[in-house]
């Protein structure tokens, strides 16, 4: 069975490309998937009539008890044969249907293919949640295939408007899966089957599930979606929206209804609104003018029948349910292949334009004869088979005591057969108004232009329209393949066969009387169609979907407008408030009765401690920008020397070179800011955040002294020094924890500084990553200067210096510069070297590169930072993030793990075999990255805004000029 | 273990600080106090390793050494800091750019929604996905001659 859903998987797949290659004739590659499954089933037809099961599972997820498992009983096997038949027939239809260059083919071929694989898994899934996913992915096909074309608004909103109703189904039958396998102790439905549980929780996990059967199946009062469902391309409708899909729910019913029928509720819920749904469908059918809809409106119908009859749950009513299925999925996917026939012939569906089509499509009317023949009940087809068998059991349940064994009162035994009868007399009439609607030739139009039908567009509803008959004639053959199914219930009042003929009884004279009675209906049509026309109602089903919608959304923007204020400090105060609100409840009410602390580690502390509280509160009366930097500045470094007094000298190292790097990025840019922050009065709401802040800082200090206070356990960090140097093979460990224990971390660090610094790039150069670098050597010196001859051997200090104006050069700063960059470029290298055993590492030893570069770019300007590092930034950062990674993997080739490092001896000669970790790659890889971002971050806070600034001052010389 | 007093006294003020700098308007105060609330984040990750010792390099120093885990995490953190502020200070210059200030504004979408909520009307989604039949159900309703067979 795997194998055959998987080959529909496989198709479905290669769909799209089958379109590329064949055009449409791909539907009959798709069609082997189908049509293997229908061999397949036919083949067990002697296995399935003697009662035989087919069984395969498979664990998947074990914990959640959740199998993969597939049983193939009667039902499954008649429920199969109609997904495939019918398939098969569509498939085939489709190649005639659909034209070579339509735009969605592709997708269409392969979500149809799917589609019917996903059926087929639902029809044969022995465990329920396997069950809900196939039941779940139907609904995802059936919306992609109704939205088939996604430029129609209407096809769209009926896609939507199927997808809610049948999701929001699926959800509650999801619910009562859940609910009914905890209560039954397993999700296997053969299990559950043969020994099901009772009680409030069984009575409530059925009902659920019926909701999910109800909505999949159309019932009121979810039928609506049905109708709009007919947005889809014809043979869509045919096969999803008539012969399978919408069986899901009836198949559901029949599946469940041996071990659950006489759960309360059950029989109230599926006769009641079976019968009003017949009747609903039925009426409304004979009011359509389009050909499609009359049909949808029809199965709608037809589906509370079904339900009613599956649902009783007897042995008859089984029997005849399945003989019903059977025919309705072989007469409405032949009406429906028929309208599409007429409607891609003529271009209409709409019954008043449609006259004289009858008589060119011979065949085709043909077909659609038998097939609404089947459909009214007339003998000798497989509806009126069902029918009759249909009629008998329910005359069974009516007028024995105690209902046939279901418990039902006589009264409401009478109450379904009224009801039925009076929707076949409906149904009779509706049959009779499509075929003369389609096919007959009317006074009131001009004939109907029909373009001839190709053989094979017409084979397949003539196929199924000699199924219904044939079927029709074999009702002891039937019996005896379904017979195991209706036999899992009692034997009823009476042994029912289908048959044709059963003698001059009760059910041939109510199936007369409602073949006269819908005749007489559908002539005087007229007459009825103002009387419906006086009672139509004012409220529908529909209406009420569209305000529950309506409802849902307006609660969602009353609720989003209450919530989302679109102020961020409003969210930040909220997020700081809860922090107070909860955590801070939680920790007054579990204060300690003694916190013992230590004032301070070492004097210093708390002369560095006050110097930086002192920094922070004047950082916030600051109005000016600069002052603030550079006070936050002070918190900084004030910071660093806490580190360092702390026992952290890594720290405090890379603490004082981002400062240093912040304060240099931070003057960059807000060279361009306001030098006041804004000229605002103070608001009142300033109390507000300082009293916020105030309650902050407390809450912080007091859940720091109680989490202090309650620590006992030796930290995880003891047990690091050991391996740091036997594994890692370097003595500092925070440099070891960087680069190997914690080096994911590190690696993802890194993928945030490449993102960041391409953030920045973006944000200032707006259209381009790459700064375009330009070497000094090629900028021309402009007309008005005038180079002056340099002694021979005499070289400047700093080559781009130049390209400043003389105002703006010190040449104190470049001697400086020339003479410590290549020292500051040299430390770095042996922090980054150092770093595995000494304070330094892959971050400091990139950081102290990029000040170096910094100066540069400080003292000579945008070209000199071009002559310092003549390399784009992004190359530069993509490079380290590649080196870092490559070093990450590199194990891998070595039969390690990820990120795993390993001691190198090289043999030098005479320069000595030094010991190198490969972790030392992956921090090289760091610096890179690094020294990328302070570089990036040069050229556009710094070059790329200088260049701003010059050319505004040119156009403001410019504009004084003119 | 006892608690460093003047260590979690400089953090907590940098934190309140912190939060009274973030929740103003403008995203260069919002980015000091930031700043200043990730300073002092990071001395609570010092407070919280225990006391001072000595630098966490094997065969550097005797006696007790300082837990090098957190300072790990905190190296992270610090450098991570400076690509904030980077990209902070990008959007405020870029905000100055097209605006003339770099204030942060208030949400134009959110305060579209409110405006919504205030007039009972639903979204304008909704209005889009109203019924694909309604134009069935009108000529439901309208009774045409036939013709007749």
């Amino acid at each position: 069975m795997v194998q055959l859903l998987l080959a529909h998987l496989v198709l479905a797949g290669l769909g799209p490309a089958a379109v590329a290659l064949f055009g449409r004739r791909a539907f009959l590659l798709m069609l082997t998937a189908p049509l293997a499954t229908l061999i397949w089933a036919l083949s067990l037809t002697d296995r399935i009539r003697s009662g035989e099961t087919i069984q395969q599972t498979w664990s998947w997820v074990a914990g959640l008890d959740f199998e993969i498992a597939f049983r193939l009983g009667t039902l499954q096997w008649l429920m199969t044969l109609v997904v495939s038949g019918v398939g098969v027939l569509v498939l085939g239809y489709c190649a005639y249907y659909f034209a070579d260059d339509d735009p969605a083919l592709p997708m269409f071929t392969g979500v149809f293919t799917g589609f019917a694989g996903a059926m087929l898994g639902l029809v044969l899934a022995d465990d329920l949640l396997l069950l809900y996913v196939f039941w779940e992915l139907t609904t995802v096909f059936s919306y992609l295939l109704i939205g088939a074309d996604p430029e129609k608004r209407a096809s769209r909103l009926a896609a939507m408007q199927a997808l809610i109703v049948t999701t929001f189904g699926g959800l509650a039958m999801l619910v009562g899966m859940l609910m009914l396998g905890h209560e039954a102790g397993t999700h296997r439905i053969s299990a559950i089957l043969a020994d099901p549980p009772s009680g409030d929780w069984t009575t409530a996990a059925v009902l659920l599930l019926l909701v999910g059967a109800i909505s999949k199946s159309a019932l009121v009062p979810f039928h609506f979606w049905l109708p709009g469902a007919m947005a889809a391309p014809t043979p869509v409708s045919a096969y999803l929206h008539a012969a399978s899909m919408v069986k899901a729910g009836v198949y559901l019913v029949a599946l469940l209804a041996p071990a659950f029928a006489d759960v309360p509720g059950w029989r109230a819920t599926l006769l009641g609104l079976g019968v009003i749904t017949m009747l609903l469908g039925g009426w409304r059918a004979i009011r359509q003018y389009d050909i499609k809809l009359l049909l949808a409106f029809g199965t709608v119908s037809q589906l509370g029948f079904l339900l009613v009859i599956l649902g009783i749950g007897t042995r008859a009513a089984t029997l005849a349910g399945l003989a019903v299925l059977l025919a309705h999925a072989l007469f409405k996917a032949c009406l429906f292949l028929v309208v599409g026939i007429v409607d891609h012939q003529t271009g209409t569906r709409d019954l008043r334009e449609l006259s004289g089509v009858g008589a060119r499509m011979p065949w085709v009317a043909g077909a659609a004869a038998i097939a609404g023949a089947s459909m009214a009940g007339l003998p000798p087809l497989l509806g009126f088979v069902g029918k009759e068998s249909v009629l008998a059991a329910l005359l069974d349940v009516a007028h024995t005591a105690d209902g046939d064994g279901t418990g039902l009162a006589s009264y409401a035994g009478w109450a379904v057969v009224a009801g039925v009868a009076v929707g076949s007399v409906l149904t009779v009439a509706y049959t009779l108004r499509f075929l003369w609607g389609a096919f007959a030739t009317k006074t009131t139009c001009e004939p109907t232009a029909v373009t001839p039908v190709p053989a094979g567009f017409a084979a397949s509803p003539v196929v199924l329209a000699a199924a219904s008959l044939g079927l029709g004639c074999a009702g002891g053959w039937l019996t005896g393949v379904l017979g195991p199914q209706a036999d899992t219930f009692p034997a009823g009042h009476h042994h029912t066969e289908l048959a044709l003929w059963h003698g001059w009884s009760m059910p041939l004279l109510v199936s007369a009387g409602v073949l006269v009675a819908g005749a007489l209906l559908f002539s005087r049509r007229a007459t009825f169609a103002q009387l419906q026309a006086a009672l139509s109602p004012s409220r529908s089903a529909e209406g009420g979907y569209r305000a529950v919608m309506r409802f849902v959304d307006r609660s969602a923007v009353e609720v989003t407008g209450l919530t989302q204020r679109g102020s961020v400090a409003t969210y930040l105060a909220v997020i700081l408030l809860v922090v107070l609100a909860v955590p801070g409840t939680a920790l007054l009410l579990e204060l300690p009765d003694r916190i013992t602390v230590d004032l301070w580690d070492s004097p210093a502390q708390a002369v560095v401690g006050a110097l930086v509280c002192v920094a922070a509160f004047f950082t916030a009366r600051s109005r000016r920008r600069l002052r603030a930097v550079i006070l936050v500045g002070v918190t900084g470094y004030g910071t660093a020397v806490l580190f360092l007094l702390h026992g952290a000298p890594d720290l405090a190292l890379t603490q004082i070179l981002v400062e240093t790097t912040s304060l240099v990025v931070f003057v960059l840019v807000l060279r361009r800011l306001p030098e006041y922050f804004t000229d605002r009065p103070l608001s009142r709401r300033r109390y507000l955040r300082m009293a916020l802040g105030l309650a902050v800082g407390l809450a912080v200090a007091g859940f720091m002294l109680v989490a202090t206070a309650d620590r006992s356990v030796d930290p995880l960090s003891v047990l690091f020094p050991g391996p740091a140097v036997e594994y890692g093979g370097g003595s500092n460990i925070v440099s070891v924890t960087l680069v190997d224990i914690r080096a994911w971390d590190t690696m993802g660090e890194i993928s945030v500084l490449v993102a960041a610094g391409t953030g920045v790039a973006s944000l200032i150069f707006l259209d381009t990553r790459l700064a375009g670098i330009r070497r000094v050597r090629d900028i021309p010196y402009p007309a008005t200067v005038q180079k002056l001859p340099t002694s021979p051997g005499r070289r400047v200090w700093l080559p781009g210096s130049r390209t400043l104006t003389p105002d703006r050069r010190s040449i104190i700063f470049e001697v400086v510069t020339r003479f410590i960059f290549h020292t500051v470029m040299l430390l770095s290298v042996y922090l980054l070297l150092a770093g595995h055993n000494h304070v330094g590492g892959g971050f400091a030893a990139g950081m102290v590169a990029g000040l170096a570069l910094m100066v540069r770019y400080l003292v000579g300007g945008r070209y000199e930072l071009d002559e310092a590092a003549p390399v784009d930034a992004g190359v530069l950062m993509g490079f380290g993030l590649f080196v870092a990674t490559g070093s990450a993997l590199a194990p891998l080739a070595f039969g390690g793990i990820v990120l795993q490092s390993a001691e190198l001896t090289l043999h030098l000669g005479p320069l000595g075999e030094p010991h190198l970790m490969t972790s030392l790659l992956f921090d090289i890889g760091v610096y890179l990255v690094v020294i990328g971002l302070l570089l990036d971050l040069l050229r556009t806070l710094g070059a790329r805004l200088d260049r701003q600034i010059l050319r505004e001052e040119r156009a403001g010389e410019q504009a004084v000029r003119l | 273990m006892n608690a460093n007093l003047t260590l979690i006294v400089v953090a907590s003020t940098l934190i309140g600080t912190g939060v009274y700098l973030i929740l103003e308007r403008s995203l260069t105060r919002v980015l000091v106090g930031l700043v200043m609330m990730g300073n002092g984040v990071n001395l609570l990750f010092m407070i919280a390793s225990g006391p001072a010792g000595t630098a966490p390099i094997v065969g550097a120093g005797s006696g007790r050494m300082a837990d090098p885990l957190p300072q790990a995490l905190v190296l992270t953190a610090i450098v991570i800091t400076l690509g904030t502020v980077a990209f902070l200070l990008a959007m405020a210059h870029r905000s100055w750019q097209l605006n003339e200030h770099d204030d942060v504004q208030d949400d134009v979408e959110d305060a579209a929604i409110r405006r919504l909520a205030d007039l009972d009307e639903a979204s304008d989604s909704h209005d889009l996905s109203l019924s694909a039949t309604e134009a069935d159900a009108a000529t439901d309703e309208v009774y045409e001659e036939e013709g007749s067979s």
